[in-house]
């Protein structure tokens, strides 16, 4: 990794560090939703400091250039984001779904009892 | 002996001002001592001052949650004040109220959870485009398949629960967009009997089909994923209430 790119990545890293440390400061983020960006920020961090990371992941796996590498392992880095927020999205949907109905229910015996 | 106070006839109803009214007054006609809910599924219209004018009991959502929730919204209400059946129908007027006694009368004789009012068995199904007609015999082959009896109908709406499927029904398990053949597949994993009965069907006569624009294609791929998601979980317990 060129010493130019290294700053690039070290910067990108320390500003989603304080980018999510500012967004849970003012409460629009909540905290265990900022800890998997705070992980991701670290790792872009260690792996522009850390020179040996890259280079060692591409030979494990069989990628002949460590900038491909990198592209791979942050694709499914979203991917798995992605899955996650589905998770939570499915979870939120079963309970807006019964909470709606308990609200219905309960404002028409609200109206039955007057 | 059923008594007509242990039914609720259920009308889930979205954006059908013009017509909820006369299915209400319909179904008064037929069964007089039932109690008619109607669930107001977010309509941006007068449906739920309709169904209040016409004498039904209105449930309404705060927001558009989709036909199966808006059912079950109507098995959590009939659970919750203790009623033993419920016979559902469609607020847009398609489904003819005399047959609401043949489902009584089914009811009480069969041994089923479940009671399917079927447009096919009576062979005069006019008002079935060439589309939707495809796809129930398409869901249709595949669950009489998959259960091992014959089914026709299986996106009839016009449809009765015994206490047992309703138990069945309001739990999170339940989680059906559209309950028709997948729901169907469902219930019959978990020990529940179903059977149909020929009933007729009539043209709509206004309002917007939950079937519209590109829905037919999303409804067909997720139905087939949904099948298969089924056969690959654990059969769970019939509920005996």
């Amino acid at each position: 990794m060129s010493p130019r790119l290294k700053i690039f990545v070290v910067l990108i890293g320390l500003a989603i560090f304080l980018g999510i440390i500012e967004l849970v400061r003012r409460r629009k983020l909540r905290e265990e939703y900022s800890f998997i960006w705070l992980v991701i920020g670290f790792v872009f961090v260690l792996i522009a400091i850390e020179t040996d990371i890259l280079p060692f992941l591409s030979e494990l796996v069989g990628i002949t250039l460590p900038a491909n590498t990198l592209f791979f392992l942050t694709l499914i880095f979203v991917m798995l984001l992605c899955l996650y927020f589905s998770l939570r999205i499915s979870a939120l949907t079963t309970q807006v779904k019964n909470l709606a109905q308990r609200l219905a229910l309960l404002q028409t015996k609200d109206e039955d009892s007057k | 002996m059923i008594s007509e106070k242990d039914i609720l006839v259920l009308i889930p109803a979205y954006n059908e001002e013009g017509r909820v009214g006369d299915v209400i007054r319909g179904v008064r006609q037929y069964l007089p001592g039932t109690k008619i809910l109607v669930v107001n599924d977010g309509s941006g219209d007068g449906t739920a001052r309709a169904s209040k004018e016409a004498g039904a009991c209105v449930v309404s959502h705060p927001f558009n949650l989709g036909v199966g929730t808006a059912l079950q919204t109507g098995y959590k209400y009939a659970v919750q004040h203790g009623y033993q059946y419920v016979i559902q129908l469609d607020g847009d007027g398609q489904h003819p109220p005399n047959f609401l006694p043949v489902f009584v009368t089914k009811l009480k004789e069969s041994s089923a959870d479940l009671i399917i009012g079927s447009r096919f068995l009576l062979g005069r199904n006019s008002d079935v485009t060439f589309g939707r007609s495809a796809g129930n015999a398409l869901f249709g082959k595949l669950v009489s398949l998959l259960i091992h009896e014959k089914l026709t109908d299986p996106t009839s709406g016009y449809r009765a629960l015994k206490s047992t499927a309703l138990q069945f029904c309001v739990q999170d398990i339940y989680a059906f967009d559209y309950p028709d053949a997948d729901f169907l597949l469902t219930l019959h994993r978990s020990g529940y009997r179903i059977v149909e009965i020929p009933i007729e069907v009539l043209p709509r006569t206004g309002g917007n089909s939950q079937h519209g624009g590109l829905k037919p294609i999303y409804y067909t791929i997720k139905m087939f994923l949904s099948i298969f998601i089924i056969l690959l979980r654990k059969k769970s317990v019939k509920t005996t209430s």
